[in-house]
């Protein structure tokens, strides 16, 4: 295939992939979307297959059918629940794959470069391996502790900082060492000690702050892709790496944004532990009141307006189709039933969103924090499923609480506040909520499903 | 132990300390619950029903005060009754101990026990058992009944075949728990309700129960101790005055709440006011136990003076006595649930909990009042929805520091942009070109995706970062080795990312529907 052709190729890939992340603006156009996406990879790959220098076409139907398999078993089986583990995972592949196609590279000596564009090449490789073994160990870990295999509490070791520090000036030097000599040491060094920064960095970080960090690994995976493009001069590589790459930063500074944290203090990490200190502990925090079941049902049915705002424990208990069933029920009867959606509600961007629509509910009574805030004091019941610091009143009023300034949903405006909790257990963040304990507070202890099945009984 | 509920002595008084749920709630934590014969008949109490709940009928009201250990009251004893509070006996009861201090001696004198309801402490914790809340409710509703009965006209305006009605006006001085209740009763019958409180922070609470705030032109704060209100200076008192002289000409009820803690109540609508009320109108005093807001209202009497009917009934909660046994008998539950947590039927006066040690006034003969003073809110504790200017800090950035960064960091980036170019061969600019423009690109689109769909852009973002396969299809062709199978895993591993996060996107983006 002449070259031309597949530089042509290659421009429409890029422009399916612009469309692509374009039509996700809205619900209606994003399925198109999608689509593109799929059209730009496989007009993609079909133009480099035909390239001349490509050979063992076998070996490639072989990983790729067997690719194809396992990404399709995991793509239908996974629970909507775990999609931040699976994203987290993929974004591990990406990474992975930086580093196999930086070493791939650095060990194919057939074309010797000499001068700048030698320079270029191994600062090209260096970085490649660099993020992608960053992404690979970070995303790794993540997944971990998305999945409960790894504990959420952040590791804070001692002098952490220092030895983070001490890891870029390694890597700096190894770095100069291998574009001055191209020694192959220096750049194996160089992948344990990222190998080794990826683990430690994400460790750092506490369980609520995992939206952030998914954004930002999933910016890692499109600079890594980024990087590869440079590396092999391949245009379509350095499109696709910019746009995931600023996908990826976008998203975290929305994350931030909706926490009121700076980027670098979550990469630093150590959030939920030296913050959450015992000192919300002293004097009158008051009695939270209990509800049943019941009694709940009876409050919503005779309410006008019900805003329901879910948070991580839903996603805990498999609530969310329960709690469809209860929101068609109550809305059968004429309530006026919304959803609060906070930015960071769950463990990453979007996470209640996808599982609420998983469960059917409507996505035009699905409301983000800042359309919906207003309306809570014309609201009659707020029911709280499982979230706690995104409803935390200190945000706003306690200047000195470690989450002050961050926006939050400001359900204490409502008439009555329903808050469904396992115990009274902290948040996240490690701080007490009042939450709980204000006047027109009452807590429905329990696992949520149940919680809500027994309302869903008392509705008749 | 043994619980007492006798009737109440005095014949005004139509409450009763208990109802039949109370007794039911007493012997399930553990009580022995006696009742005089007849207590609760004025307020719809049959003696069928008292004996249905488990409690002992007693005729002698001797006996009751002789046998149990714990007597439930609701007014304060008289002096013959405080005489058989005698060692290991407790009473619970309204009490004033400011007021009635021989009392306090005498049974101190005695080696009783005195819970005094009125000296449940006013924090959150115990709201529940705030029976002076519980009866100002009432008698804030109450004022409203009582005014409706004797102003001649519907509190509503009608429009009817024989002609318009004005809604009537109502003015509540005060909003505080009466004063509310007043507010929201006069309100949902259908008057326009103006309400006046010198803590402007229940302008809220005030809205919230259908009332307008008036303001005054007067920057003051009357905030006291424990949510009262506190005596004001003279320049408010004198603005506030001239608010109510304006106000009295054209509302048609009046209802006064105004009490300072341990001061006489103030005097806030004056004689003068009275006669320019127009005739027909009606003043209800809350206060008039205390010597009364309005000038002319006499305590305990209904009277016509200029035209205008003043209220000054002290008793309006006992002229409610269902429904103020009811609250009072709930409270008193409360209460229990504090004194007896181990559901052992004996009380215990622990003094750690601070609402039991508040309303101790004496223990076993110890006069243990006025209790030490809690320490002072911290300002956290309360979070209203009207505490937004306490909020934390914004960094302020004016808009031109906001566009020097902007341009400083635009600086920035240009000249890494120039640094790389001095240095770099041609080909790689060319590339780096398509790379910050692409940045560009993702910038300008990415925004604009709606934060419901976060979670297909990422992982539709994931299957398209794969297209890092491109690199290894490439280097798969190459004859040594390990190259093929680096590639190979690449290949392998990059796949099952495509195919899975389009996959995946596909599942989510088919979920989102619309009814």
């Amino acid at each position: 295939m002449p070259e031309g052709i597949t530089t042509a190729c290659y421009i429409v890939a890029s422009i399916l992939f612009i469309l692509s992340l374009g039509g996700l603006s809205n619900q209606e156009k994003a399925r198109r979307g999608n689509l593109y996406g799929i059209i730009g990879m496989l007009l993609a790959v079909g133009a480099t297959l035909f390239n001349a220098s490509v050979g063992n076409y076998g070996i490639i139907a072989t990983v790729v059918a067997v690719g194809a398999v396992i990404g399709a078993v995991l793509a239908s089986r996974v629970k909507m629940t775990a999609m931040p583990e699976l994203v987290a995972m993929l974004h591990s592949f990406v990474g992975l794959a930086a580093v196999l196609v930086g070493y791939a590279t650095f060990l194919d000596q057939t074309h010797p470069l000499e001068g700048a564009v030698k320079t270029i090449h191994d600062v090209e490789v260096y970085l490649g391996i660099l993020i992608g073994a960053v992404t690979f160990t970070g995303s790794v870990v993540a997944f971990g502790k998305l999945n409960g295999m790894i504990g959420g509490k952040p590791l804070t070791l001692p002098g952490r900082h220092l030895l983070n520090l001490l890891i870029l000036i390694a890597c700096i030097y190894l770095g100069y060492d291998f574009i001055q000599t191209g020694s192959q040491t220096s750049l194996m060094i160089m992948t344990v000690l990222a190998l080794l920064f990826g683990i430690h960095m994400v460790a750092a970080i506490g369980g609520a702050d995992m939206p952030v960090v998914i954004s930002m690994l999933n910016s890692y995976s499109g600079w890594a892709a980024a990087a590869t493009g440079f590396l092999l001069e391949n245009d379509l590589l350095i499109v696709t790496g910019a746009l995931v790459g600023s996908s990826g930063a976008i998203l975290s500074i929305i994350m931030c944004r909706a926490m009121n944290r700076k980027f670098i203090s979550v990469i630093l990490g150590g959030f939920g532990s030296s913050n959450g200190n015992g000192a919300k502990a002293e004097g009158e925090q008051g009695e939270a009141v209990a509800i049943t079941g019941t009694e709940t049902a009876d409050l919503l049915k005779n309410a006008q307006s019900v805003v329901i705002v879910p948070g991580y424990g839903m996603a805990v208990a498999q609530a969310q189709q329960t709690v469809s069933t209860m929101v068609q029920k109550l809305i059968n009867t004429g309530v006026n039933v919304r959803f609060a959606i906070h930015p960071v509600a769950g463990r990453m961007p979007g996470h209640m969103n996808v599982l609420l629509a998983e469960a059917k509910v409507s996505y035009d009574i699905v409301l983000e924090m800042d359309e919906i805030n207003d309306d809570f004091p014309e609201t009659e019941v707020v029911m709280v499923i499982g979230a706690n610091d995104i409803v935390n009143p200190d945000a706003e009023n306690d200047p000195d609480s470690p989450i002050a300034g961050m926006p939050v949903l400001q359900v204490w405006n409502a008439k009555d506040v329903i808050v469904l909790k396992r115990s009274m257990a902290a948040g996240y963040a490690g701080v007490e909520n009042p939450l709980f304990f204000h006047d027109n507070t009452r807590m429905l202890f329990g696992d949520a499903k149940e919680s809500i099945d027994s309302v869903v009984q008392g509705l008749g | 132990m043994k619980i007492g509920i006798p009737c109440e002595s005095s014949l005004q008084e139509k409450r009763i300390a208990g109802t039949p749920q109370l007794a039911d709630k007493l012997i399930g934590l553990g009580f022995e619950v006696a009742v005089e014969k007849g207590a609760g008949s004025h307020a719809n109490i049959s003696d069928q029903e008292w004996t249905d709940a488990g409690a002992e009928l007693v005729a002698e009201p001797d006996d009751i005060w002789q046998s149990c250990d714990v007597i439930l009251k609701v007014t304060p004893p008289t002096t013959e009754e405080a005489s058989k509070i005698t060692t290991a006996k407790t009473l619970v009861s309204f009490f004033w101990p400011a007021q009635n201090k021989a009392l306090l001696d005498q049974i101190s004198s005695q080696g009783g026990s005195v819970l005094a309801m009125d000296c449940v402490p006013r924090i959150s914790r115990a709201q529940k058992l705030d029976a002076l809340s519980s009866m100002a409710n009432i008698a804030g509703y109450r004022a409203v009944i009582e005014a409706g009965n004797h102003f001649g006209n519907f509190f509503t305006g009608q429009i009817t075949a024989a002609g318009k009605v004005p809604p009537a006006k109502v003015m509540v001085i005060g909003a505080g728990v009466a004063g509310l209740s007043a507010i929201g009763c006069a309100s949902s019958l259908g008057a326009i309700v103006r309400a006046f409180d010198t803590r402007p922070e229940v302008a809220d609470q005030v809205k919230s129960m259908g009332g307008e705030f008036l303001y005054l032109d007067f920057e003051e704060d009357g905030t006291g101790e424990g949510g009262y209100a506190k005596v004001m200076s003279e320049e408010f008192i004198a603005a506030e005055m001239k608010l109510f002289a304006e106000q009295a000409k054209e509302v048609d009820i009046i209802i006064t709440t105004a009490l300072i803690p341990g001061k006489p109540a103030p005097r806030l609508i004056t004689a003068e006011m009275v006669k320019t009320m127009k005739t027909g109108s009606v003043v209800v005093d809350l206060a008039a136990e205390q010597g009364g807001n309005c000038e002319l209202t006499e305590p305990g009497e209904v009277v016509h003076k200029h035209g205008v009917t003043l209220i000054g009934y002290t008793d309006l909660p006992s002229r409610m006595a269902a429904q103020s046994s009811k609250l009072y008998a709930n409270n008193i539950g409360h209460l229990f649930d504090e004194l007896c947590p181990e559901r052992n039927g004996v009380i215990n006066l622990n003094f750690d909990d601070e609402v039991i040690r508040g309303t101790t006034v004496i223990k076993e003969g110890e006069i243990t009042w006025p209790p030490p003073k809690p320490a002072p809110p911290k300002p956290s504790a309360a979070p209203a929805p009207s505490n937004k200017e306490v909020q934390a800090p914004e960094p302020v950035v004016s808009k031109a520091q906001k566009t020097w960064g902007n341009l400083l960091g635009l600086a920035i980036v240009i000249a890494a942009i120039l640094g790389v170019g001095s240095v770099a061969p041609k080909e790689f600019m060319g590339h780096f070109t398509v790379f910050v423009l692409a940045c560009f690109v993702g910038w300008q689109v990415i925004w604009n995706v709606s934060a419901a769909l976060h979670t297909p852009l990422m992982s539709v973002t994931n299957a398209i970062s794969s297209i890092i396969v491109l690199g290894a299809i490439l280097q798969i062709g190459h004859g040594s080795q390990i190259i093929v199978i680096l590639a190979a895993i690449a290949i392998l591993i990059t796949t099952i990312n495509i195919v899975g996060g389009f996959m995946v996107t596909h599942r989510m983006l088919a979920m989102f529907r619309k009814d």
